[in-house]
């Protein structure tokens, strides 16, 4: 469920990224208030453990597919919420740069989605009081049933994460309802997996080392979680600035952000947007060397998107002519590229750009 | 449990990699970050149906893995590898951005097939930047350049912690698993029960590693704090990398490359 970097606009991700990095600072502060100097290598040895845990499957009955362990859920409930969140972040940067799952600018949106919702909402709002109302010897099936209802909620809002930030980004044309009827259903059943898994595991510590996972018990590894409301109020109004600083930044067609934000502040442009906007196009005007390259009359303008006119960097209509050699261009600079790739083939690495 | 060897040979490959010494290698880590982010985002800021313009940001990662002598096909691979979810989402763009974009020689192409394509050509670039980036630095010299960007500590450590005992979780899991499978040569399956309590051993285990991992932290003067003993100074021949990075990302952004090369070319032809 690892967000693209190629689904994703600028302001988007960038949003997201904020609101991770904003988030991660929190968690930071909370730890670092902690007497607790075991905590780093027990985070750093479960974060790897996670890592591990999620190459081996079991399997489904009756299925013949297979699933694994999620690690949000598992690590709050092991280490609460704030540790949980940095270990996660730590595991989603790893596949990110190892297994290029997801991406660099979409890391941010991957963290809030895997990470935000299992360790903020998920267990400190349904596990947690769940888990404390069914006391200290609670059944078996019981705590399997809080343990699976937990991983799905968590997962669940994880999915619409990723569905709301592809949607705002515009890059892909799904529409809303369709996308929405792809994921949730889907990760409703990976949830349930997920959460079964969890629920063994847990299951298993449960018998074996009663402490580690005792909600009653404040003596265990877990750092005490509170449900952030301030941090996510400052983000919240993080978001919408950084929002507004960056949409000039996104493409010339007004996306799904620049939409939002219309809404949200009523203007049809947030702050300083429109400015930099037209800098940039009279900059591009200048530095263009040859910015009237279509030869051809345009043939039909019909799919020449509204609202951009007038902001500089407008799409050229059709125009036999400038696909032609918008064509030609790319594979031209394809074989370029390759010409240089070639030319600077090791042993030869020369010291220019 | 081939994954479990992929990971292995991964970050032992990716280490390797990273300990050569090249003209890449040379350069500040937090020139290199700073340049990956900023290539990042200028490849995402493109128009959705931009797909020419696009291609001319395919030198960076080109020349950057010659610079740093990074295996381009393996790069390659990984890329393809991590394509599906950009890939499935892209798919119904045709179905369902059917507006006329461009007119190749008579034919119609919709904005949905521009903009798949130019989802393809983002995946592409972006991994491909991400893997690179790790492929030249590493791992503790990008913790170390993260930490001295300001990242919380708490990270970069969890980040060291991380790379470190990954390679030994995971072996002790394949040696669990192949006990497990001599003994009941006959089970194909993993049925949930055995999944939980084998995985809840691993757990159990890692738990009092970290307990003596921490002792023997402790035993060597640790102070809440694992030093990072990477030092780098900044050298007129990084802001050069950054600063020439920068512009050639801005001129690609403002002006497209391609188009005027076929432009050059069609007149050429005629």
């Amino acid at each position: 469920m690892h967000m693209a970097d190629a689904l994703l606009s600028p302001a988007i991700g960038a949003t997201f990224w904020a609101a991770s990095a904003g988030t991660l600072a929190w968690c930071s502060k909370r730890l670092r208030s902690d007497a607790r100097d075991h905590l780093a290598p027990l985070m750093g040895v479960l974060g790897a453990f996670v890592f591990a845990a999620q190459m081996i499957n079991f399997t489904i009955p009756g299925t013949g597919s297979s699933g694994h362990v999620g690690g949000g859920m598992l690590l709050s409930i092991l280490l609460g919420g704030p540790a949980a969140f940095v270990v996660i972040a730590s595991v989603l940067t790893m596949q990110a740069l190892f297994f290029a799952d997801g991406g660099l600018l979409a890391l941010g949106a991957n963290i809030f989605n895997l990470g935000m919702f299992p360790c903020f909402i998920a267990y400190p709002l349904i596990y947690r009081p769940l888990a404390k109302a069914a006391g200290t010897t609670p059944a078996k099936g019981r705590l399997v049933l809080i343990t699976v209802l937990a991983t799905m909620v968590g997962l669940q809002l994880g999915a619409l994460g990723v569905v709301t930030q592809t949607q705002l980004s515009g890059i892909s044309s799904l529409p809303l309802s369709t996308f929405l009827l792809l994921m949730q259903p889907i990760h409703l059943a990976i949830g349930l997996v997920e959460g079964l898994a969890t629920a063994a595991l847990i299951a298993f510590i449960r018998e074996a080392r009663p402490d580690l996972v005792d909600v009653g018990n404040a003596s265990a590894v877990r750092v005490p979680t509170a449900f952030p409301t301030r941090i996510v109020a400052v983000l919240a109004g993080f978001a919408l600035v950084t929002g507004g600083l960056f949409s000039w930044f996104a493409s010339a067609n007004p996306d799904g952000l620049e939409w939002s934000i219309e809404k949200v502040t009523g203007k049809p442009e947030a702050g300083t947007g429109g400015a930099v906007h037209q800098a940039f196009g009279q900059l591009q005007q200048r530095i263009a060397l040859m910015p009237d390259y279509k030869f051809a009359q345009p043939e039909q303008t019909t799919a020449d998107t509204a609202g951009e006119s007038g902001s500089g960097e407008t799409w050229p209509a059709i125009d036999a002519g400038t696909s032609t050699a918008g064509v030609l261009g790319g594979l031209g600079t394809l074989l370029l590229v390759t010409v240089i790739g070639y030319l600077l083939r090791p042993r030869r690495s020369r010291a220019t750009e | 449990m081939s994954s479990i060897e992929g990971l292995r040979r991964e970050v032992h490959s990716l280490d390797a990699t990273a300990g050569q010494s090249t003209w890449l290698s040379r350069i500040d880590p937090r020139a290199m970050i700073l340049a990956t982010l900023a290539y990042v985002l200028t490849v995402v800021s493109f128009h959705r149906h931009a797909v020419a313009a696009l291609l001319p940001l395919a030198i960076f990662p080109v020349v950057l893995a010659r610079l740093g002598n990074i295996d381009l096909a393996k790069v390659g691979l990984k890329v393809l590898l991590a394509m599906p979810f950009a890939l499935m989402v892209g798919l119904f763009n045709p179905w369902f951005d059917t507006n006329p974009r461009l007119n190749l020689f008579g034919l119609a192409v919709s904005g949905g097939w521009l903009s798949l394509a130019s989802i393809l050509v983002r995946a592409v670039l972006t991994v491909a930047a991400a893997m690179i980036l790790i492929a030249c630095i590493g791992m503790h010299r990008l913790c170390a350049a993260l930490d001295r960007l300001g990242v919380p500590r708490v990270l970069t450590t969890q980040l060291l912690f991380m790379h470190r005992y990954i390679l030994l979780l995971a072996g002790e899991l394949v040696r669990m698993n192949l006990a497990r499978e001599l003994r009941a040569p006959c089970a194909s399956t993993m049925p949930l029960a055995v999944y939980g309590s084998l995985l809840g051993h691993l757990l159990l285990r890692t738990l009092e590693r970290a307990q003596r991992i921490h002792q023997a932290m402790l035993a060597r003067g640790f102070d809440g704090h694992v030093p990072i003993g990477q030092v780098f100074s900044w050298h007129w021949r990084d802001t050069g990398f950054l600063a020439i990075c920068l512009a050639a990302l801005l001129l690609m952004r403002t002006t497209d490359l391609s188009a005027l090369l076929g432009h050059w070319l069609m007149k050429a032809v005629t």
